[in-house]
């Protein structure tokens, strides 16, 4: 399964067992020990899917960790992906709560992002492994963008169902998106595109990448396939 | 040095936070004539101070403020998406990889290396949170002065006229701009990463945990 595919499935996901499936796919994509993504709605209800054990879960809900554990409290107010490596482990409480987490096979590495919704709406997504610093570095260098976007792609879904949208909005692009995208779909550089629209490159730049958020994809060439695919453009 | 403090973390720095928000007011109320406000304390404020931005400031050897910037991510609410949409030919700029730049500002009398410092900081915002473009709102009278930065706008769009006219522009840094910004900051990129760590670390904590658990 290749990352387009899983992120396709993502976007045809109409419960919360989807995006439980969808995890265990991106877990075992990235070979890594865990994917995990929980989110707060707008009323304050928590829900999560993820790859952790439920012995980690149970345990986690038992003893309270919410109330202290320092991903959530390093996360809560920022919206930069933050290494767990950045947090506080200062405290003696933290320090036993991360031995513990390893002991359930949470990892001692983790990256997570954090993201604001509307209206109070707040996720974090992440990714944990077992491994050394150097090799979760070069991990994370490689993989951060698009773990990025999935992460951005999955509180999509959150807040669809949320407003318990029954069908899969179709993204609407605006005419310079429209046009820019068709551009590269008939196969024109960006430089060419850029000079039919009578705009510079990075601002095309800049309105592809509005419209590859938009259609939830991956990359550009991802993007024009979902466009075409989609019926969003013709070409 | 620079310091990169979020919003809600600003209290720890009262000197800095104050002298930033009135060079604020210094900058775009006297100096530029927006048309924004200041309250009694001489400090320029907006709606977005209060959606806890990230705040990228460099601050001078006496603890002021020697000028700044204001992050927020655009799939949030920003400024060019709430008030300018119509000079990004109606494209809602809209990605976890564009973050809005805003309130660029320079503390009057800042040295020259201050404004190559905040190119810096932004170099490494985008550098270590993995983002590819930066939108912002600006004036077109500070064109000349970003240009002497080596940090030239992309102009998307323009409204108005004179003290009125505004910008929406995108940024980059691109890898070749890196050495020279670091030439004229005077440090190297270590020391840069090093204030950068110094910001967002909670230092080497976790290693000595892993060591200890492993």
């Amino acid at each position: 399964m290749t990352l387009e595919d899983i992120t396709e499935q993502l976007q045809r996901a109409r419960a919360l067992e989807d995006l439980q499936v969808i995890t265990e796919q991106l877990r075992d994509f990235y070979t890594i020990t865990h994917i995990v993504y929980h989110w707060v709605n707008s009323i304050g209800e928590r829900f999560g899917a993820g790859t952790y054990s439920t012995d980690w879960v149970d345990r986690y809900l038992e003893k309270d960790y919410l109330r202290m554990d320092p991903v959530i409290f390093g996360c809560l107010q920022r919206f930069n992906p933050v290494d767990w490596k950045q947090l506080d482990w200062s405290t003696k409480p933290a320090r036993a709560f991360l031995k513990e987490a390893i002991e359930f096979g949470v990892g001692n590495q983790g990256y997570t992002i954090p993201i604001r919704g509307p209206n109070g709406q707040f996720a974090l997504f992440t990714a944990s492994h077992h491994s050394s610093d150097l090799e979760w570095e070069a991990f994370i260098q490689a993989n951060a963008r698009d773990l990025m976007i999935i992460a951005h792609e999955f509180n999509k879904k959150a807040l669809e169902f949320e407003n318990k949208t029954e069908t899969m909005p179709v993204p609407t692009l605006s005419p310079r998106e429209l046009m820019a995208m068709t551009f590269l779909a008939k196969g024109f550089s960006r430089a060419q595109a850029a000079d039919e629209l009578q705009i510079s490159e990075h601002t095309l730049r800049v309105y592809i990448e509005a419209a590859r958020h938009k259609l939830g994809a991956l990359n550009t060439t991802h993007a024009v396939a979902r466009a075409l695919s989609s019926g969003v453009i013709v070409v | 040095m620079l310091r990169y403090i979020y919003g809600n973390d600003l209290h720890q720095f009262p000197l800095l936070r104050d002298t930033m928000f009135r060079d604020r007011a210094d900058q775009f109320k006297t100096r530029l004539g927006w048309e924004v406000c200041v309250n009694e304390a001489g400090e320029e404020r907006d709606e977005y101070d209060a959606m806890n931005p990230l705040y990228v400031i460099w601050q001078n050897s006496d603890g002021a403020h020697g000028g700044s910037m204001r992050f927020l991510p655009t799939v949030g609410q920003t400024m060019v998406n709430d008030h300018f949409g119509h000079l990004t030919d109606g494209v809602r700029i809209e990605s976890p990889l564009i973050w809005e730049c805003t309130r660029f500002c320079l503390a009057p009398g800042a040295e020259r290396r201050v404004s190559a410092g905040l190119v810096l900081g932004a170099g490494e915002v985008m550098a270590n949170f993995h983002l590819e473009h930066f939108v912002g709102v600006f004036d077109p009278r500070m064109e000349r002065i970003y240009r002497l930065m080596g940090l030239e706008p992309d102009v998307i769009g323009t409204a108005g006229e004179g003290r009125e006219k505004i910008g929406v522009g995108l940024w980059e840094m691109r890898a070749e701009a890196w050495p020279r910004t670091l030439e004229r900051v005077g440090v190297s990129r270590e020391t840069s990463l090093g204030w950068f760590r110094q910001s967002f670390a909670a230092g080497e904590k976790l290693r000595s945990v892993q060591h200890a658990v492993a």
